[in-house]
């Protein structure tokens, strides 16, 4: 599975709801497949865009949040995952996609390329329901099923380490983050 | 008992409440014992206990963008611990954060390991330009914590106030 596929394939669920991301390819592919005013990009701080993303559910208890975040980003704020279990926030739905590399760097391998299990990170952490996938059917389905569960979860999703041949887009950093901030108020 | 300032801790409590601050991260050091306790015996805040003071940052960010006022509570460390946050989300993204940073290391500390902190923080506040200003004294605090959070929120970029030894520490 792409990450590219795997966003195209949930999209339509993206929609409606509060959506944070971290930098790079996750930015710049569900840029390709349409911005929307209630997505945010995090286009640097890596490791933040899950406290982000904790942030706005504990302050928008009515709204559902997804934070799409990646193995690299992840791993600079694995304590992060305990704060996320700590508060566990019913409306947050976390999706890491592994590519077990940094791929907008050159491609390094990540600690996930060497054995490190995220989701057993996750769960070890205290998050109440956590998935691995490594399939566009698993990962659609770990989706659906997280949405509807009202519980923290993260889902692994196991991703090819191939992304879009460009990350600068035309959308301006303080354009997406005073249009997300009204759409987030209104 | 704690020679930490409870009275000072309750006017430094009582100002950022007044503020409509009704989020607080923080990772607990001696002198935000108090400050710590009464934010998770009020209902009316959220605490979110840190593992690392950074990801206070990223909860900061998420609650300003969600229309919620916040308030970072650390240690002088945990700025320091934080500054990649501060640089590249809050700074990058103009989003404001007011941070009451317990000032160890100064005249007074009696811990060697706080002395290096101590030595550095008021130049890193200058080196990223974060405006600061110290509450030494219990009749500065709440129009200081009034007027940061004003500068923090008209000019969206984060703010600091100094917790020093004078106002947090009651052993003379």
């Amino acid at each position: 599975m792409t990450r590219l596929e795997a966003l195209t394939r949930v999209y339509p669920q993206l929609e409606q709801r509060i959506v944070v991301t971290i930098m790079g390819a996750v930015a710049a592919e569900l840029q390709s497949i349409g911005h929307r005013p209630n997505f945010f990009y995090l286009q640097h701080a890596m490791g933040l865009a899950s406290s982000i993303g904790l942030g706005i559910a504990l302050s928008k208890p009515d709204r559902q949040v997804i934070v799409l975040d990646g193995d690299g980003s992840i791993l600079m704020n694995l304590g992060g995952l305990t704060t996320l279990a700590r508060y566990r926030p019913k409306n947050l739905v976390h999706v890491v996609f592994d590519n077990e590399s940094l791929l907008s760097v050159g491609g390094f391998p990540t600690a996930t390329a060497t054995g490190s299990d995220l989701a057993g990170i996750a769960a070890a952490a205290g998050v109440p329901r956590t998935a691995a996938v490594s399939t566009l059917d698993a990962f659609t389905r770990a989706f659906a099923e997280a949405l509807a569960a009202g519980e923290l979860t993260t889902i692994v999703a196991k991703v090819e380490a191939v992304g879009p041949s460009a990350y600068v887009t035309d959308l301006s950093l303080l354009e997406n983050r005073f249009q997300f901030a009204r759409y987030l108020r209104s | 008992m704690s020679p930490v300032s409870q009275t000072n801790s309750r006017i430094i409590y009582d100002a950022l409440k007044a503020s409509g601050v009704r989020l607080m991260s923080a990772l607990p050091e001696t002198w935000l014992v108090h400050l710590i306790r009464m934010a998770e015996e009020d209902p009316e805040v959220t605490l979110v206990r840190l593992a690392k003071e950074e990801e206070g940052v990223g909860i900061s960010a998420g609650a300003h963008l969600a229309g919620v006022k916040s308030a970072m509570l650390m240690q002088n460390h945990g700025f320091l611990a934080s500054i990649n946050g501060i640089v590249s989300c809050a700074q990058l993204y103009h989003i404001p954060l007011l941070m009451l940073v317990s000032y160890r290391g100064e005249f007074g500390e009696r811990d060697p390991w706080q002395t290096a902190g101590g030595g550095v923080t008021e130049d890193l506040l200058r080196a990223l330009r974060i405006p600061f200003a110290y509450l030494d004294r219990a009749d500065h605090v709440a129009p200081r914590i009034a007027k940061a959070q004003t500068l923090s929120l008209s000019a969206n970029k984060p703010v600091a106030l100094l917790l020093c030894r004078d106002l947090m520490w009651e052993e003379a």
